[in-house]
């Protein structure tokens, strides 16, 4: 009996929809909450090849939802796709499951989603959402969206050309500020467990060809009161009016949109990228900074803890995560202090 | 007026728009769908398309965090 005699049983899979689950390939966009548990059913189901990519570590704050860290990825400040790879290739060795530590950016994707089936959204922000729903309108790949806050969520499958995009149901990024984030709102383990398990479940059926998209929707749940909602999405496409379906237009790949620093949701943190991108020597500022602070490192890292209760944690690539302010100035003159530019 | 919104029964002063409603409920329009008597309302006619006594509202924000 092989490992997905369960799953084949259930009749929509079966023997044939397993072998196309096996033959998959499916980008896993961030690997926190969602990306959590998303990266965890699709690697059990069997897809053929997972890739995860994240460019944050793993924090404290975390493990209170997030099932694939643990207070050693902590200590050592395991990037979150290195956690996350490593832990799950104890789960299934015969897949090819990859972790990725990096941003998902318009540069960044034309490698990291040039060759996949299908990619699914464990992103915890509008930006990156909008990026990648302008990549599959472009390359004709489907994405399963979720987002989720407090004790509630959505998700809604997209597949160019027949059902309607993200950006048909969210015409533009809310204003910096307004929107509702992890911060300030809080969430709950059930909350992102219930929206990511939808997630996959959109996905399984979009591997599996069953997904019908002839009656495309959005779920919205929330999981404190008990609420399914279904919103009937059938028409919206074929009204028009959308700029990225209807009208062509893809200004987050094409670099148009999007800024280079961004607040990471419930962190109290913010991500800082340099304009263009670079490969640091790590050594250089884990030996520059012992005078500054606490330095602490790992093969992938270097994190600068201030005496102020600020930190500097620099990747590789560029890349810093400012942590103890959720001003973006604020983190961008600290980059500029500790890392130039 | 009487409508349903989101399942439950609520009085409202008149007929409004979809955006004047939105704003009434204290929901940014920005990142809400709204489903009127089982029809998506595209974005661009919320402030057009007139809420009626008796009609059935699904409200729905669309969140980011995850």
């Amino acid at each position: 009996m092989n490992r997905y005699h369960k799953q084949q049983l259930f009749a929509p899979i079966g023997e044939a929809g397993q072998r196309a689950i096996q033959h998959a390939r499916v980008l896993v966009c961030g690997c926190g909450a969602l990306g959590s548990v998303i990266a965890d059913q699709l690697v059990r189901a069997g897809v053929g090849v997972v890739r995860i990519v994240d460019r944050d570590f793993v924090d404290i704050t975390n493990l209170q939802r997030q099932m694939l860290f643990d207070e050693d990825d902590v200590r050592q400040q395991t990037p979150k796709a290195i956690a996350a790879s490593e832990k799950l290739r104890r789960v299934n060795s015969e897949i090819i499951i990859e972790g990725i530590v990096g941003d998902i950016t318009s540069e960044t994707i034309r490698e990291l989603a040039a060759d996949v089936d299908l990619i699914v959204d464990g992103t915890d922000n509008y930006e990156t959402r909008f990026l990648l729903n302008d990549w599959s309108l472009e390359k004709n790949i489907p994405w399963v969206h979720g987002g989720c806050i407090g004790s509630y969520g959505q998700v809604m499958a997209i597949v160019p050309g027949k059902t309607p995009c993200y950006r048909c149901i969210l015409p533009e990024e809310p204003d910096p500020g307004t929107a509702l984030t992890c911060d300030t709102a809080g969430v709950i383990a059930p909350a992102v467990h219930v929206i990511g398990s939808l997630e996959v479940s959109l996905a399984l059926q979009l591997l599996t060809k069953t997904f019908d998209d002839s009656k495309p929707s959005i779920w919205h749940v929330d999981v404190w009161r008990g609420d399914f909602r279904k919103i009937d999405l059938t028409g919206l496409k074929e009204a028009g009016g959308c700029p990225a379906c209807s009208g062509g237009q893809r200004d987050w790949l094409h670099g148009q949109r999007g800024a280079r620093s961004a607040v990471l949701c419930g962190r109290n943190a913010v991500q800082v990228t340099p304009s263009s991108r670079a490969k640091l020597s790590l050594e250089k500022f884990r030996q520059d900074w012992q005078q500054l602070g606490v330095v602490t490192s790992n093969p992938y890292l270097v994190k600068l803890a201030l005496n102020d209760g600020t930190s500097v944690t620099l990747f590789g690539d560029g890349r810093a995560v400012i942590g103890g302010t959720e001003e973006i100035s604020v983190a961008r003159g600290i980059y500029s202090r500790y890392v130039g530019q | 007026m009487q409508v349903v919104i989101n399942g439950e029964p609520k009085e409202l002063d008149g007929p409004m728009t979809v955006e004047g409603l939105v704003r009434q409920l204290g929901i940014n329009p920005q990142f809400c769908a709204v489903e009127r008597n089982k029809m998506l309302v595209p974005r661009r006619q919320h402030g057009e398309v007139t809420v009626e006594a008796g009609d059935s509202l699904e409200i729905v924000t669309l969140v980011g965090g995850g």
